[in-house]
């Protein structure tokens, strides 16, 4: 039987999308449901004075109104933080309380403060807008970088810093710095995003008073997780009464990881009122709600020799954290940036320092890359500045500075395992035609155009799992992933995976991988996930861990599975265990022509006993049925890298940047299927371009956000790109069985710096903040005008 | 959005009667739709025009073009006769938003709401156009009176409006890379005795460029508004573009579409 592991098998779940047969949470229905509008504050900060809900409970078809104060009577609790972090001297991160819906402080607009609940959604409104809520606005913090300075939001939390954070040794790098040649220094900001699921939040709560159990449907990427959270601090619901079910996600992007506010109100509200509430987020909610991403303020140094070796690095860095910090709010902005932060090269000394602040905005969260697009568009900024001020090729730069030997001890925290960071730079400057590129920018030229070309080159610590190592960092769970593989008597398999896949094609990648181990056709094999009554346990999707976690817990399973039919086979076919291999879906007694399909076996393992011509008896001892679970905790995260190289062309006169080519070249261990990984290629391409070009979250003074549509939020759009040049090395990781490392988030994390880098070196070096937006860079043009009439 | 009633009309008549002052017309509704969604704007009542078909439709003579008021952008963009007598229109048409809007939006509706951004009304002032309504006659010249503003009355309905053919056009966009929307349009057109240069986006209503106008009339060629500074203290500024920058779009886009006559 040919290997599927490898191949273009086409997508198991676009039938289902591409016909309209998708199940998401805002298509169930229940009968007798009801609906909730939320009331949100429309100011950045304010203290509630009054709330009244009289006019609005006279209002026709209102179930119930529920505010702070009822939530916090019935002591139902909070969003958290997921990780601690402790500050360089010692102390713990300061956090505030995070109530579902607040009681005397709002901290941004958005910030839920009543939940209406009505008969219908129209009935919901027009009672929403009845609540009279009086505020009293207070000033407020906005801007990342002066949040420090600002009024202090949180009670107890001064200058609004939740933490104070170091990674590395600021002696070390003193010395280092001081031996130098040159110092290399940038300031940059790391625009603020909003992630833009396609399908905005919704969620579906209902109650049986009979067995007093909850479900909750609702748009996440980790339905065990929420659970946990909900029942453990949200004080909703003990965990066995509570039921998760998280069926088709539109996209998540890391936007779905948290659990909200309306998850937790709706269903403490559906118990409460003892009625199904249906609550769908309007696009405008998701804009001013959900997590947004990135929002860093950094100054970076790179300490280098004359002939181009580094020396040194420093990164400081203030990390807005919004209003509230959630569940990856902490750890994005340090162990998931600061240690990727040098990059793919070897540098003695190092250190990142990030200061977290608090700021009357929405809260920012893990988003596709989360801390690595920062840790990536900060070294390879500098290292680009770097090529400039030194004049030395990008391309040769970098590789002067590769690891020559894996595995890899990266200066700050990790051990890499394998790649070929040369081997990629070669490939990349190939595909893009790199030593052709002076022809094509005099082209440009002649046409009146600017031409510019952007390398970057990143490594990213993903498959993020090793419990060990993330509690020993302050993570407040472990996380592996389980799997668990049941045969039918008649042998098809069912696999229950803890992943969930929200765009990711698990359906089809697990299939391909389940059907390889078991030998089973693949159209016998159906992936579920998604639900906590369905499946052991799980930790769900985000930080490109799917495949390197929740993927090599199906193997081990499977494993199991065949360890359990060699063990049968034996004893219906004599033999002993040790001398029964399995292939191809068949256990074959070796030297032998003897043997039995894993259909057979399967079989076998349901009717266990001996009747006529069937003969299936069980080894002693032997249960049966044939059903396994694996829970699988890699030794370490998962570290693809590669190059990638842009070429923008600019024209002067309006300041367009036309993205001209664009070349990624990645290394991401095995591919079990092409396809599926140059779709999340593209995806995270489109993101990643989409920061450097278009998209910006922009909040003004009184913190209100000025992008909170997409008539000012730019979403990139298939024609702002060219055709994508993708192509890939590959080294195997060699922390799991199938040598397989992360996708999902590549893109994402490579883009921002390759175009800037792209864009600036157009602009003869001109620092433009992302994203270069036609006006920014045409003033960029005129300075450069300026300054060429001036040399002339 | 809230509850309204909805009218399908069957001819103009019938459309102004059941106006009211709490009402709207709906041709494409890729306007009044999604502001009714947003919360911006509320009826009571919404008065569907679509059906009514003297209303839509493309007619071409020797001088002119008129296009019925419901006729959609895409199918502007497509016709045969707009593209030979006026290319730079059905250009324009094609250059509107997405394809969802051009396959609903409306020249009429267009026209009728006016937005600063919107690229028909510069259409409208650079081919001397006259807006026909149930009622009147109006030239564009006088139609669009300020933001989202124009010289109909209440109830009053565009039927067609009715574009002077010009020896030579070019309408240039610089769209919002989010809304598609003009940052700054402009449109040239050259008429046997004058020449317009229409201007979208920069100001609070399309205007016609006197001083780009005047200067393309004494030599028609890009290089003679090549170094021109425009006034910007009264252009539109937010946080697509500062009234500078639009200011200095408005002679880049009347260069490239002097080039492209
Ligand atoms: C995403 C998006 C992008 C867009 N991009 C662009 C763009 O790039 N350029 C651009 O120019 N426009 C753009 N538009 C607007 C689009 O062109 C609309 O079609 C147009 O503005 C309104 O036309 P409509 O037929 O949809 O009108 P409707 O929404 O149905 O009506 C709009 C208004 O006009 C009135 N009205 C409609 N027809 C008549 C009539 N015959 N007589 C009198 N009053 C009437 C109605 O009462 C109402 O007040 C965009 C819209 C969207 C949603």
């Amino acid at each position: 039987m040919a290997s599927l592991v490898g191949s273009r098998v086409e997508r198991k779940e676009d039938k289902r999308f591409l016909t309209g047969k998708g199940r998401y949470t805002s298509d169930i229905n229940l009968v007798n449901q009801t609906y909730a509008i939320f009331v949100r504050s429309p100011h950045a900060r304010a203290q509630i004075k009054k709330l009244d809900i009289s006019k609005a409970q006279k209002s026709s078809g209102v179930v119930s109104i529920l505010t702070g104060s009822e939530i916090a009577e019935d002591k139902i609790g909070g969003l958290i933080a997921g990780w601690a972090i402790r500050s360089e001297d010692g102390t713990e991160m300061k956090c505030p309380a995070n109530p579902p819906l607040a009681k005397d402080i709002v901290n941004f607009v958005g910030d839920p403060v009543a939940v209406v609940i009505a008969e219908s959604l129209e009935e919901a409104k027009v009672a929403a807008e009845k609540v009279s809520v009086d505020y009293k606005v207070l000033k407020a913090v906005t801007s990342t970088a002066d949040a420090m300075d600002g009024d202090t939001i949180h009670e107890g939390i001064d200058k609004n810093l939740c933490f104070d954070w170091l990674l590395g040794d600021r002696q070390k790098v003193k010395e280092a710095f001081e031996k130098a040649d040159k110092v290399i220094s940038i300031d940059i900001i790391n625009n603020r995003l909003i992630p833009n699921a396609m399908e905005p939040r919704a969620c579906l709560a209902d109650y049986n008073s009979a067995s007093e159990e909850i479900t909750l449907y609702t748009t996440s990427q980790n339905p065990h997780l929420s659970r946990l959270i909900m029942s453990a601090f949200g004080n909703v619901s003990p965990e066995h009464k509570l039921r998760v079910v998280a069926p088709d996600v539109g996209g998540g992007f890391g936007s779905k990881i948290n659990v909200y506010n309306e998850d937790i109100v709706c269903s403490w509200a559906a118990k409460k009122i003892n009625r199904a509430i249906k609550w769908v987020a309007e696009r405008s909610e998701s804009f001013l709600t959900d997590i947004h991403g990135r929002d860093h303020v950094t100054h970076a140094e790179l300490a280098v020799t004359n002939d181009g070796k580094f020396l040194g690095f420093k990164n400081e860095t203030i990390a807005n954290l919004g209003a509230y910090a959630r569940v990856f709010g902490t750890v994005t902005p340090t162990y998931l940036f600061g240690p990727c932060a040098t990059g793919v090269y070897e540098i003695p000394a190092a250190y990142s320092n990030v200061k977290a602040v608090f700021t009357n905005t929405a809260p920012v969260d893990a988003y596709r890359g989360a801390g690595r697009p920062e840790a990536t568009y900060t070294i390879e900024r500098l290292v680009e500045k770097a090529s400039m001020e030194l004049g030395i090729d990008k391309t040769e730069l970098r590789m002067k500075n590769f690891p020559t030997a894996f595995p890899f001890k990266q200066t700050l925290v990790h051990t890499v395992d394998s790649g070929d960071y040369v081997a990629g730079m070669e490939k990349a400057k190939q595909m893009a035609d790199y030593n052709g590129y002076e022809a094509r920018r005099k082209d440009s030229e002649s046409r009146g155009k600017l031409r510019g070309i952007g390398v970057s080159s990143y490594f990213e610590a993903c498959g993020i799992a090793p419990s060990a190592a993330v509690m020993s960092l302050g993570c407040g769970v472990g996380l592996w992933e389980s799997a668990e593989v049941r045969f039918n008597p008649t042998g098809q398999v069912t696999v229950y995976t803890g992943s969930h896949s929200h765009g990711q094609s698990h359906q089809t990648t697990f299939a391909q991988i389940a059907a390889d181990e078991l030998g089973v056709p693949i159209e016998n094999i159906d992936i579920v996930h998604g639900d906590t009554d369905k499946g052991t346990f799980g930790m769900g999707t985000y930080g490109s861990r799917s495949l390197t976690v929740g993927g090599i817990a199906i193997v081990n399973a499977c494993k199991k599975i065949v360890e359990k039919g060699k063990r049968v086979t034996a004893k219906m076919l004599e033999a002993s265990p040790e001398d029964v291999e399995f292939k191809d879906g068949e256990f074959i007694v070796a030297k032998s022509n003897k043997k039995k399909t894993i259909g057979e076996i399967a079989f076998a393992c349901y009717l266990p006993g001996v009747r006529d011509e069937m003969k299936s008896p069980l080894p002693e001892g032997e249960e049966p049925g044939l059903k396994e679970t694996a829970f699988f905790d890699p030794s370490n995260f998962s570290f693809p890298a590669g190059t990638h190289i842009a070429e923008v062309e600019i024209d002067p006169e309006t300041g367009e940047v036309k993205l001209e080519k664009y070349t990624a070249c990645d290394d991401f261990g095995r591919i079990i299927n092409p396809m599926i990984v140059e779709g999340q290629v593209h995806g995270g391409l489109a993101q990643g371009i989409g920061q450097a070009l278009y998209e910006n979250a922009e909040y003004d003074e009184t913190g209100q956000l000025m992008t909170g549509s997409y008539m000012d939020y730019t979403m990139p759009r298939a024609d702002n790109f060219p055709e994508f040049n993708i192509g890939y090395t590959c080294t195997h990781a060699t922390t799991n069985p199938l040598g397989v490392k992360g996708c999902g988030e590549a893109g994402a994390i490579a883009a921002p710096p390759t175009v800037m880098n792209a864009v600036i070196d157009a602009l003869g070096g001109q620092e433009i903040t992302m994203p270069a937006t036609a006006e920014k860079v045409w003033k960029a043009c005129k300075n450069l005008k300026k300054s060429n009439s001036k040399a002339a | 959005m809230k509850n309204f009633n909805y009218h399908l009309a069957k001819d103009s008549k019938e459309a102004s009667k059941l106006s009211s002052s709490n009402s709207a017309f709906l041709a494409g509704g890729m306007t009044t739709i999604p502001s009714m969604k947003l919360g911006l704007a509320s009826y009571k009542d919404l008065i569907d025009i679509k059906n009514i078909k003297k209303l839509s439709g493309i007619k071409v003579s020797g001088k002119s073009v008129t296009i019925g008021a419901t006729t959609k952008h895409v199918e502007v963009a497509n016709s045969k006769e707009v593209k030979k007598a006026i290319p730079s229109l059905a250009n324009l048409a094609e250059g509107i938003g997405d394809p969802q809007v051009r396959n609903r939006g409306t020249i009429g509706g267009s026209v009728a709401n006016n937005d600063p951004s919107a690229d028909y009304p510069s259409a409208c002032i650079a081919l001397n156009a006259t807006i026909h309504t149930n009622d009147r006659k109006i030239e564009a010249s006088k139609f669009f009176k300020g933001m989202f503003e124009t010289a109909l009355k209440k109830g009053e309905l565009i039927e067609a409006i009715e574009f002077q053919i010009p020896e030579k056009s070019s309408y240039q966009k610089h769209p919002n890379p989010a809304s598609r929307y003009a940052v700054v349009g402009v449109y040239v057109a050259k008429h046997k005795k004058d020449i317009n240069v229409a201007v979208t986006g920069a100001k609070p209503c399309v205007y016609n460029d006197k001083d780009l106008s005047k200067a393309l009339s004494n030599s028609f060629s890009s290089s003679s508004i090549q170094n021109m500074e425009l006034d910007s203290s009264d252009m539109n500024s937010d946080i697509h573009a500062s009234a500078e920058y639009r200011a200095s779009l408005v002679v880049t886009q009347a260069k490239k579409a002097v080039d492209a006559c």
